[in-house]
């Protein structure tokens, strides 16, 4: 850069924003770093691509687990809602307190997860219940008039993006005016005497058969609002509640009881208070692991230890499943970013297209992968010297690897499944109640090996028959449910044990009578000398005897097919060949980056620079000699 | 005057003590009033039909309305601005900011034809806000008649009494009027007073005789008693509608709506289910215990090491810092029995309140009362501001249980994780504090641990 100046002194150059615009496409990130690194852009378009089927599987889960709660909302508001209007003549309402009708909505302390929710039931609600949807957070209102003014502006926003947007110039100089709550309900008389008018043209505001649709306010943090400003806001709003049909909501992240804390009676007798809980944030986390990890549907999988980190720090630090999605996300990324033959992480048809095209790096890759060398190593010499050396062989088997890996998780997740139900309901829970707490264990080591098995089978052994019978039932519609045929013998297993079962019964009340008969032949009239030589001697006979019921046999049968299921098929992760392939393991980055310990970081930051400086060691450690 | 009579029971003497102040139109009247009582004592309302029923030109304005000195004002002198304009004229808004506008304006106003030779009321409703707002405002309502040299008198209505708003300068000593809280029987007759137009007057009296005999030993509150009244009025028909009972016969009456009225009580007086919950019960005829109030949700689900921290705190602040030696550490040597419980001591920790503590010290607590090695990660340290923050709802709301000094505060901030702590905000209020605490907290404090849950 240079100056037409000709005298000396200090010239300010603005920085060239046009140039700094220029932004590298994300995909070229992938290639930064890892030389060697092959495919990168196709393995990036491959992870955008996951990424969107998971985004919107969690999307369209968390809709569904909302729906219940949304609509009891819903239902609650349109009814307080229509109650206003109704019975305004009626004797009672005349003299009664006039109460705003308030919603507690109980979210959990998950405070990052509240505000997807809110946006959605914002969104809901505008669609089906009015159009004045306000949504308030404490930070914005330390004080009466900030609070009333964020109303007021956002109610107009409201407004404006029902009409036209005529009005936008006077927004601006609407920012100055104080507000009052005469002025809002002034406000609010215009706009709904106005659309009233114009209603048979709109389309936009769906049901309402009400000439004035509600005003609803959601607090979003209540508990941090000042109870100052939360008392004025109810005992002036309700003075209002002619004029402003007001509708408040209460987001709260801990119990109900904190709005008898805020409020004193006298403030607390204006509401109408409803509650409406939502689910607990842990079944939330069983059903997001559930719908994303245990299916074949995405083929990106996270080892034990990620997988650890990911669930530990949602239980022991935050609760949110915002933070375990993002973490699953990170995960994502870092596997495309880190594993050259990732590319081959996608659904089976396309990986197979895929390994077509794979280069002799690559190949090279897969020879290098210590999963796959355990497996050349097992192989006959001649195989091992072509897999070794022939690239075309190479792909073949690779192909067909990858479907037996395909194949595997087909027939594991089933049997986890499978294995959930005859465990989850057992005393104790050894094996956990939770089917991701199976499913950790389950990737840790081989099951079989555990204490924790040992006992649940042990347990197992012990169960009633109708017990054992509704476990079946589960058990056989998870089977059922599933499309795979691969397991259908098993499903045929289960479906006679269970009919085996059924046909007991008949038999259980004959020997029923059997031992009734041998009872009453051991009690006859003899000496003291006598009786206790019979009474030993049955019992004798009784040890001897004591051979299993038919039942006894069949349970025995049963937790053994069971135990051949988990053996057969419940194997480790690692024991299978390609596995790197879908298999995210490197659990220290992501515990670097997500829970990352200050301390630690200073240490390294101290004793090894050049870690954070990305700056080569012989050059540092000459500064530092010449220092 | 037998209008202001039926509409205004059991307010003789204050009428007319206030009727006798007010005077004829064009007298001057009292500069000030202030009228004080409880919650419901009739104030508003009758200095409001009071007003009406004379006709008397007076503006009415609640400070809680106004929580800017300019709403005040402004609302003030707009309402003034519509009595002395006739109906049909449009005037426009009148802005103004300090208290001097205000005098002028309200000069200029007061001008009109309509408002000349009578006294013009200016009634503040809630008054104790006005303390909240500038010094000089409170006087100069007092004093509003001498600095505008107009015939006005303000009225203030509040709960508080004279003594506590009495400023330090320029005061005006007003009439003070106060108004007693009802007798049982003033609340008999004025609760009996709006009677269902379907039921006889006695009939409807009998019933609020039965709902004060229940109700009066908790709530003296007109407003809430009224409330009551109309809620529970449906199931005390009830035998009436069916015709199982006339309506003289007050006993059977009593007996189906008296356990009613115990169970309302303790729900909806409490407000722990809403009114339309209760309406809805009322109509079902079911067990009101089925439905669980507010407080019946008291658990709080929270992750492992936040509610780790909030016990760690809760210990920290309630138990003397010399003391963690010994409960906290396996070997801590021998403690001189005399030495150690003195006299005062005993007054339990809990009346004394929580005490401020570093944030060393609540970290090296934490460290200790959990089980397995804690690693100190960013995580965790951001749960401490969260902890923070909670500190400060509970020293609001007087629940405190925990509080962290300054000194707590300027650590974190060195630590540089201010800015993790925007990631991480939860709100844990009261958590029940789990049978752990028992083992690990000290003999003076597992005693009264009900105590903080109150």
């Amino acid at each position: 850069m240079a100056t037409s100046s000709v005298s000396k002194g200090c010239f300010v150059f603005k920085p060239d924003f046009k140039k700094r615009k220029i932004s590298v496409p994300i995909e070229d990130y992938f290639n930064k770093g890892k030389n060697e690194s092959e495919d990168s852009k196709l393995r990036f378009e491959t992870y955008q691509l996951i990424w969107q089927q998971m985004k919107s599987e969690t999307e369209r889960l968390q809709e569904e687990l909302n729906k219940n709660l949304f609509d009891s909302l819903i239902e609650f508001l349109q009814k307080s809602h229509s109650g206003f209007q109704k019975n305004s003549r009626d004797w009672g309402c005349q003299i009664k307190l006039r109460e705003i009708p308030t919603a507690a909505l109980v979210l959990g302390v998950n405070v990052t997860d509240h505000d997807l929710t809110f946006r959605s039931l914002t969104e809901v609600l505008q669609n089906n219940v009015t159009p004045y949807v306000v949504s308030l957070q404490a930070k914005d209102c330390p004080d009466m008039k900030h609070f009333l003014q964020k109303l007021a502006s956002q109610l107009m926003d409201c407004n404006v993006d029902v009409q036209s947007k005529e009005k936008e110039s006077v927004q601006v100089t609407q920012k100055k005016i104080h507000y009052s709550m005469d002025s809002l309900s002034t406000w609010y008389m215009s706009v709904t005497q106005k659309t009233d008018v114009k209603m048979p043209r709109k389309k936009r505001t769906p049901p309402s058969q009400w000439q004035s649709p509600p005003v609803v306010l959601i607090l979003k943090d209540m508990e941090s609002f000042t109870t100052k400003v939360l008392q004025d806001f109810i005992i002036i709003s309700s003075q209002h509640l002619h004029e402003f049909p007001l509708i408040l909501i209460f987001g709260i992240a801990t119990s109900p009881v904190v709005v008898h804390r805020m409020l004193p009676h006298a403030v607390s007798s204006l509401l109408c208070i409803e509650l409406f809980q939502s689910l607990s944030c842990k079944e939330h986390l069983t059903t997001v692991l559930d719908k994303l990890l245990l299916t074949t549907q995405f083929p990106f999988k996270l080892s034990e230890k990620v997988l650890q980190v990911l669930t530990n720090i949602f239980l022991y630090h935050d609760f949110s499943i915002q933070n375990f999605i993002k973490g699953l996300q990170l995960s994502l990324l870092e596997h495309f970013y880190s594993q050259p033959l990732s590319v081959l992480c996608c659904n089976l048809p396309e990986a197979k297209r895929r390994i077509n095209f794979l280069s002799d790096n690559q190949c090279e890759n897969i020879r290098r992968l210590p999963s796959f060398r355990r497996y050349v190593e097992k192989q006959a010499s001649e195989k091992q010297v072509a897999l070794l050396t022939n690239e075309r062989f190479l792909k073949e088997e690779t192909q067909s690897l990858l479907e037996n890996l395909h194949v595997y998780h087909t027939n594991y997740f089933l049997v986890l499944r499978c294995l959930h139900q005859f465990t989850s309901s057992l005393p104790k829970y050894p094996l956990g109640r939770q089917i991701r707490e199976l499913y950790c264990t389950c990737l840790e080591k081989n099951i079989r090996d555990s204490e924790e098995y040992a006992s649940a089978l042990q347990l197992l052994r012990m169960l009633a028959k109708d017990e054992l019978m509704a476990m079946l039932q589960k058990c056989f519609k998870v089977f059922k449910s599933s499309s795979e045929k691969q397991l259908g013998n098993t499903a045929k297993r289960i479906e006679e044990f269970l009919a085996q079962f059924q046909s007991l019964d008949a038999e259980a009340k004959e020997e029923e009578e059997d031992t009734s008969e041998s009872q009453s032949k051991g009690l006859q009239k003899t000496d003291l000398y006598h009786l206790q030589k019979s009474l030993l001697e049955m019992k004798e006979l009784r040890r001897a005897s004591k051979r299993q019921t038919k039942f006894e046999v069949l349970r025995e049968q049963l937790v053994s097919f069971i135990d051949s299921l988990a053996r057969e098929y419940l194997l480790l992760p690692e024991t299978q060949p390609l596995h790197e392939v879908l298999y995210f393991s490197a659990a220290h980055t992501l515990r670097q980056h997500l829970n990352a310990a200050p301390r630690i970081a200073l240490h390294t930051a101290l004793n090894n620079p050049y870690y954070y400086l990305k700056v080569s060691t012989s050059h540092l450690s000459f500064h530092f000699i010449s220092q | 005057m037998p209008h202001l009579e039926n509409t205004v029971l059991c307010r003789e003497s204050q009428v007319s003590t206030l009727q006798s102040l007010f005077g004829e139109r064009h007298h001057f009247s009292f500069p000030s009033i202030f009228i004080y009582g409880h919650t419901a004592s009739g104030k508003t309302y009758v200095t409001q039909t009071l007003l009406k029923t004379l006709e008397l030109p007076h503006v009415f304005v609640n400070c809680v309305e106004c929580f800017t000195l300019r709403l005040l004002l402004e609302q003030i002198l707009n309402k003034l601005n519509h009595l002395s304009s006739s109906e049909g004229e449009y005037s426009t808004q009148i802005t103004c900011e300090t208290f001097n506008d205000f005098v002028r304006l309200f000069k200029q106003i007061t001008k009109a034809e309509s408002l000349k030779d009578q006294t013009v009321y200016i009634v503040l409703d809630k008054a104790e806000y006005l303390r909240d707002m500038e010094a000089y405002l409170l006087p100069g309502f007092l004093r509003l008649q001498e600095l505008t040299d107009r015939n006005v008198t303000v009225i203030f209505l509040s709960e508080i009494v004279w003594e506590k708003f009495r400023p330090n300068t320029g005061c005006f000593e007003p009439f003070v009027l106060y108004f007693p809280d009802y007798s049982i029987g003033n609340l008999q007759k004025i609760l009996s007073h709006d009677h269902p137009p379907e039921y006889s007057a006695d009939f409807y009296a009998a019933y609020i005789n039965i709902l004060l005999g229940v109700f009066y030993t908790v709530c003296r509150d007109l407003k809430e008693l009224r409330h009551l009244a109309v809620l529970n009025f449906p199931k005390y028909c009830e035998p009436v509608v069916k015709g199982e009972a006339s309506e003289r016969d007050t006993r059977k009456l009593w007996r189906n709506i008296e356990p009613h009225l115990k169970k309302a009580m303790q729900t909806v007086y409490l407000r722990e289910i809403s009114s339309s919950q209760w309406e809805k019960l009322q109509k079902d005829d079911t067990d009101p215990g089925q439905l669980k109030g507010l407080s019946a949700y008291t658990h709080v689900e929270l992750p492992y090491y936040s509610k780790f921290i909030l016990i760690a705190a809760y210990l920290a602040s309630y138990n003397p810092a010399r003391t963690d030696k010994r409960f906290f550490l396996k070997h801590h040597g021998k403690i001189k029995k005399t030495n150690f419980l003195k006299k005062h001591e005993k007054t339990s920790n809990h009346l004394l309140g929580p005490k401020p503590f570093p944030l060393d010290r609540l970290l090296a607590i934490l460290y200790s009362i959990v089980d397995s090695r804690v690693a100190p990660t960013a995580n965790i340290f951001s749960q401490y501001v969260a902890s923070e923050t909670i500190t400060e709802e509970r020293k609001q709301g007087r629940i405190e249980a925990i509080s962290v000094t300054q000194s707590g505060v300027a650590a974190e901030s060195k630590l540089g994780l201010s800015a993790s702590c925007a990631a991480a905000h939860y709100h844990p209020l009261q958590s029940p504090l789990p049978a752990s605490l028992q083992t690990f907290s000290p003999p003076p404090i597992s005693g009264t641990l009900v105590v903080a849950d109150i």
